[in-house]
């Protein structure tokens, strides 16, 4: 810690050029800096930038122009065929429209699962004194630790069991169970909510239902926003889990039709499986920009009390 | 006084009315998550114990075996120690990678230059786009022959690029480098910890005389450090559940001789390609001890490195 000695009396010195002077000096001095800043942001934002535009070019290709040129397209010049998306939609190999539908099935479903279940146990922990809530909440952390893909041969088998093999019941009930990830970050959010509110509404004479549906379960919609944002980013590109339960091209969705698509051997449309891949992250870009101030927020908040 | 002692503890073992009125209600607010946790967690849990001690194909009738899966798993099985193996290799290469590629880049974007905006915006987006779509562009893009990578290293006068997926020693750097555009996501973790991070600590470093680097050593690090643990915990159990993107890149045998064959693609395969249930559960619980051994490690070793700052005012 010798820095905290070393150079104290400098501070005292008189500044002997003018402030003017100074400050264009280390504005000078900072420029290299900044070049070489921007220089790597914009490597970076390549790296991210050109495959995706490499995306598009593919995409829009007719049947028969390899998608693969020499030297690579970075961005669209030479083909426009839109159709592509629309013939995406309809193809029979790559039914993007159905795939969509039914994925959307499946999030609309989590989604609702997630609301009705998580905020209701979030404020349970949040707030209620109860005993063996400490030791819950331990449960609670512990189950959030575990990989659920360890748990999903037993789950499997017990959805086998239950008939519910082939259908979206497995990808879409256990949400209604809450997820602990879930009800952790709730529950963070609702013990930032004052207590006095609380206490008012209860001399006011409501019940702790009717406390959490009126007050605070309307504060605690930024957090359960995050909520829904992570379970539609999720269940939108879940692969593992339609794979696991889903058996006929009809019923697949967008993560399990794409999959399927790109590592069967011998596919020639490779420019509808680029034009499909493009649609399945459309919902998610725009997610992210409508959303982007939460959706980072929540990302943040969730390293910093994990 | 004792007799308000006796008062008092009595209070406590038999509530009151508002208490157990208060507590009636929490328990009816948990039983969403307590009938989950049962039946979606306790009870698959306790199943798979029994049935990793059995041999189920799943058409047929269990036959128990006792620890034979697991005897068979340690002295028998190559491709689970490989399996092991390519998941230990993927995570030495990509975790030094990602945490400080993670670090820089929140450096770099929170530096106070103008247009800051667009490249967070730009850099931040695939931390939301599914594995499936990035591993679906990456597939191209690595292609040996005519991929556009393989194009721009010849250009840069590479004349033998990487065979990438197509060769066993490249297929877990090709993995790597796919994951690479998600380090956004990491830097969104680490930018927000060096926001909370109090201005003042840097003037009062300053004005001690500390330069950059000392800045960066003595303030910046260790208040990061609650972060880089969560990072750390958060991508060294995510290694065990990679699936996504090497389901993509490897396709469901695991990539050329089983090179892209991680942990849980060989537990999937064994489940739902061989269909064998309780060996498939077996490897589950050696899973869930892995995961468990690095938790507890890492918790125990976090107090040398882990710096958690002492609250004033609690103080």
């Amino acid at each position: 810690m010798h820095m905290k000695t070393s150079t104290r009396a400098n501070v005292f010195e008189i500044p002997k050029e003018s402030q003017a002077v100074r400050k264009r000096k280390s504005i000078l001095r900072r420029i290299p800096g900044w070049v070489v800043s921007y220089l790597a942001l914009a490597g970076l934002s390549s790296f991210i930038l050109l495959p995706i535009g490499w995306l598009l070019a593919a995409a829009l290709k007719p049947d028969f122009v390899p998608i693969f040129t020499q030297p690579p397209e970075w961005w669209p010049t030479s083909y426009w065929h839109w159709e592509n998306f629309v013939r995406v939609m309809t193809n029979e190999t790559i039914p993007m429209a159905r795939y969509i539908a039914n994925t959307f099935t499946i999030v609309l479903g989590n989604m609702v699962g997630t609301v009705l279940s998580c905020s209701v146990v979030a404020y349970a922990f949040a707030r209620l004194r109860f005993r063996g809530s400490s030791f819950l909440f331990n449960v609670l952390i512990i189950t959030m630790l575990i990989p659920w893909q360890a748990l999903m041969v037993p789950q499997f088998l017990m959805f086998f069991k239950f008939g519910w093999y082939g259908t979206y019941l497995p990808l879409i009930v256990p949400s209604f169970g809450g997820s602990p990830f879930f009800i952790f970050l709730i529950r963070q959010y609702m013990r930032t909510i004052p207590k006095e509110l609380e206490d008012a509404a209860r001399v006011d004479g409501l019940n702790y239902w009717q406390t959490f549906f009126y007050i605070i379960l309307p504060l605690s919609l930024p957090a359960i926003t995050v909520c829904l944002v992570f379970v539609f980013l999720g269940s939108w590109s879940d692969l593992l889990g339609p794979l696991l339960y889903l058996d006929t091209n009809s019923k697949f969705t967008v993560a399990i039709g794409l999959a399927n698509m790109a590592t069967r051997s011998g596919n020639s449309l490779w420019n509808l499986l680029m034009a499909g891949n493009l649609i399945s992250i459309i919902p998610m870009v725009i997610t992210y920009f409508l959303l982007q101030k939460q959706l980072i927020g929540g990302i943040a908040s969730v390293g910093l009390k994990g | 006084m004792s007799n308000n002692l006796k008062r008092q503890k009595r209070e406590r073992v038999r509530p009151g009315y508002l208490a157990r009125h208060e507590e009636r209600a929490a328990y009816l607010f948990l039983s969403p998550w307590l009938i989950g946790l049962l039946v979606f967690w306790i009870g698959p849990m306790v199943a798979s114990i029994v049935v990793s001690m059995t041999d189920w194909y799943i058409i047929s009738d269990p036959v128990w075996v006792g620890l034979a899966n697991y005897k068979e798993m340690f002295t028998k099985d190559r491709q689970f120690v490989n399996s092991l193996l390519v998941t230990l290799k993927y995570t030495a290469m990509s975790l030094p990678i990602y945490l400080s590629g993670g670090l820089g880049l929140s450096l770099l974007l929170n530096l106070k230059l103008p247009g800051m905006n667009i490249f967070r915006t730009i850099l931040f987006v695939p931390s939301v786009l599914s594995g499936v779509a990035v591993a679906i562009l990456w597939v191209s893009l690595l292609n040996p022959d005519v991929g556009a990578v393989n194009y721009v290293l010849r250009e840069l006068g590479v004349a033998n690029p990487p065979r990438w997926l197509g060769s066993p020693t490249w297929a877990i750097p090709s993995m790597v480098i796919v994951g690479l555009c998600g380090v956004g996501g990491g830097a969104i973790i680490y930018l927000s910890g060096l926001q909370n991070i109090p201005p003042q600590l840097y003037e009062a470093a300053k004005v001690d005389g500390a330069g950059p680097w000392q800045r960066f050593r003595y303030v910046t690090w260790p208040m990061l450090t609650p972060t880089m643990l969560y990072v750390l915990l958060t991508s060294l159990i995510g290694a065990f559940q990679v699936f996504d993107v090497a389901y993509i890149l490897g396709g469901t045998q695991g990539g050329v001789g089983g090179s892209l064959r991680f942990y849980l693609l060989y537990l999937w395969q064994q489940a739902f390609r061989n269909g064998r249930m309780g060996y498939a559960s077996a490897l589950a619980w050696v899973l869930v001890v892995m995961a468990a051994v690095i938790i507890l490690v890492l918790f125990r070793t976090s107090s040398r490195w882990v710096y958690y700052e002492t609250d004033p005012e609690k103080a």
